[in-house]
């Protein structure tokens, strides 16, 4: 083992966020975030679903043909996001009817199944389940970044309480509209991989062509 | 000591290992506004042509004056119409307070009335774009040490001139800054652009804050004003039923009509046009292309027919006039940058966009204008549209090769 469990933990947080560099689980980011309320719950489900699922399959990593791992490990996979959509319907009925058929997609859910192949089919137990937590908390904290900018500036609340007062209701604010529809958060998801780049620079790719000038040619 | 001396003298200190390196694009956007570059174009968009991009943006800018002289008045004449009949005294703004101060007065017989309180709207709308865009814009170009571009007073202009006089001023100032860093500065700048950046942020606000510019709804100026715009009216009742809200066809061409500032007048947008054609800044294949795209196609739906959508039977000579079709054609489709750029593909890159309008106008019940959105999809597709057409060519000349040989 090269890294440290700490390092595991924190590492897919911001220097390698599965979001933010491998650009992976987009598609339930851009669903989930128009309320902070949705997106903890949704952040909450994937953490237990990817920490549980690598600590389950590295258990089993010995025992898993080859041929068949894929199969295997998306069984352990659905098995657990079944049970996490439970336990939300019971004790979060409203949000769960929100994230309807999103908790259930978190089996598509590249990051999942990517800690999975990648890392607990390799790994010990306990560092496949921290490697698992971790990225589901990177996935989790770009979740959470996109969810306060779009329900502060979409509807000027966090967490449903009202931070600025719609003109709506007689307050000042006037609700930006686009951050309620889905493809707000690719532009957000575009700048704070922006951000993310410019201050960490390795991040950076590099170009596949350059535009030519004259001189060069 | 002459101006041109002094800019001698302040440049070594900007060039490479200059005090104001940094700062070299700043230097030389204001060098520039006095005197010729020194450099040619040597990057995209007009690698090969004989006009430098400075004089191309100029003529577009010049091609817009029929535009913004129209919105001046229109934009006036609007407003003073509305608040005669609904009474100024339960107005007051500083507007008002102003034009009876200098003695000018609230009329809509009066030219110089009209214009005058068209410019107070127009003029804090352009010059907060100005300044918030410009912002924006020499911001990237000090950080990524590439020249202020012209390209940004089209931008600006365009951008102006497609806004409701009622915008907000804050919303104006996020447009643009929207419109100039995601349409333009993060694709590289001028002529990376796939998207056309005025477009980009109207399409922004539209989106953000659709009671303000949703296109349904009335754009004058003054509380308590309401009603349907040409486009709203036509798509509730039929396109004949305008007669009876006093807009006839020559109104809607001359543009005496409720509109975003530029785009009310077809007559000024024509004039703009024979402009751009003559100096073939504008290419008329887009033109002809987008003309022939929503006459084909509006004619089209004329002939199918419908009992419950009035859209159906607007013959395309009101498509024409309406909304901003006509602004839209002259100013955006034949933006050189996001259109296509081989000559077949300029064709259908235009019928397609003429294509949509109507689709989008009539079939669609959410949206009553369709340009911007029109546009912006064949903005996407023209890269799309230009590849099958330069490998169509390959695939022709491939068989003729094969043929001789």
């Amino acid at each position: 083992m090269s890294q440290t469990r700490k390092q595991l933990l924190t590492d897919p947080l911001v220097d390698n966020n599965p979001i933010t560099l491998q650009v992976l689980g987009i598609c339930s980011a851009l669903a989930v975030t128009s309320s902070l309320n949705v997106a903890f719950v949704m952040s909450l489900a994937v953490i237990a679903v990817c920490g549980f699922s690598s600590l389950f399959i590295s258990f089993l990593r010995h025992y898993i043909p080859n041929s068949i791992r894929i199969i295997v490990q998306m069984v352990i996979i659905a098995s657990l996001v079944i049970l996490v959509d439970q336990i939300i319907k019971a004790y979060a009925y409203e949000i769960s009817k929100t994230l309807s058929v999103f908790v259930g997609l978190i089996i598509t859910n590249c990051i999942v199944m990517g800690r999975a192949e990648a890392f607990a089919m390799k790994n010990k137990p306990f560092e496949s389940f921290v490697d698992g937590v971790g990225n589901g908390l990177g996935y989790s904290l770009l979740l959470m970044s996109v969810g306060v900018i779009r329900e502060l500036f979409g509807s000027g609340s966090l967490f449903g309480i009202m931070i600025f007062e719609p003109v709506s209701n007689g307050g000042w604010y006037v609700p930006n509209g686009l951050l309620l529809l889905p493809p707000s958060a690719f532009f957000i998801i575009g700048f704070i991989i922006w951000g993310v780049r410019t201050w960490k620079k390795s991040q950076v790719e590099a170009r596949e062509y350059k535009i030519q000038t004259l001189e060069e040619h | 000591m002459s101006l041109r001396n002094y800019f001698h003298s302040m440049e070594p200190h900007f060039e490479k290992g200059g005090k104001y390196e940094k700062y070299y694009p700043i230097f030389e956007m204001v060098e520039t506004i006095f005197f010729t570059s020194n450099t040619v174009t040597k990057v995209a968009p007009h690698a090969r042509s004989f006009v430098d991009m400075k004089r191309v943006m100029t003529y577009v800018v010049i091609s817009t004056i029929p535009c913004v002289l129209w919105a001046l008045y229109n934009t006036g004449l609007q407003t003073n119409s509305a608040l005669v009949t609904l009474g100024i005294e339960s107005q007051l703004g500083w507007r008002i307070s102003l034009l009876q101060f200098i003695g000018l007065g609230i009329s809509p017989e009066s030219l110089v009335s009209n214009i005058f309180h068209g410019l107070l709207y127009f003029l804090p709308i352009y010059l907060t774009t100005l300044i918030a865009g410009g912002i924006c814009e020499v911001t990237f170009a000090t950080i990524r040490g590439h020249e202020v571009n012209e390209g940004f007073l089209v931008s600006s202009m365009l951008f102006a001139l497609t806004l409701p006089a009622s915008t907000p001023l804050w919303q104006v100032a996020l447009g643009i800054a929207f419109g100039v860093v995601v349409g333009k500065e993060v694709f590289g700048g001028t002529g990376k652009n796939f998207l056309n950046p005025a477009l980009t942020g109207r399409a922004f606000l539209y989106f953000a804050y659709p009671a303000y510019m949703s296109g349904d709804s009335i754009w004058t100026p003054v509380d308590g004003y309401s009603g349907a715009t040409s486009l709203g009216i036509a798509a509730a009742e039929g396109y004949e039923s305008l007669s009876n809200y006093g807009i006839t066809w020559a109104d809607a061409f001359f543009g005496t009509i409720q509109g975003s500032l530029g785009e009310t007048s077809t007559l000024a947008c024509a004039i703009g046009l024979v402009f751009l054609l003559l100096t073939k800044i504008a290419n008329y294949r887009m033109v002809v292309g987008c003309l022939l795209g929503m006459i084909i196609f509006s004619s089209f739906l004329n002939w199918v027919g419908s009992d419950t959508n009035p859209m159906f039977s607007m013959p395309w000579y009101w498509h024409l006039v309406i909304g901003s079709y006509a602004f839209g054609l002259v100013f955006m489709v034949t933006e050189p940058v996001s259109g296509s750029h081989t000559n077949l593909g300029r064709y259908i890159y235009g019928a397609l966009i003429g294509f949509m309008v109507v689709m989008i106008r009539v079939l669609n019940p959410a949206f009553p204008e369709g340009m911007m959105l029109a546009i912006l999809f064949g903005n996407i597709f023209a890269p799309l549209i230009d590849h099958f057409v330069v490998m169509a060519n390959i695939k022709r000349r491939t068989k003729f090769n094969v043929q001789t040989q």
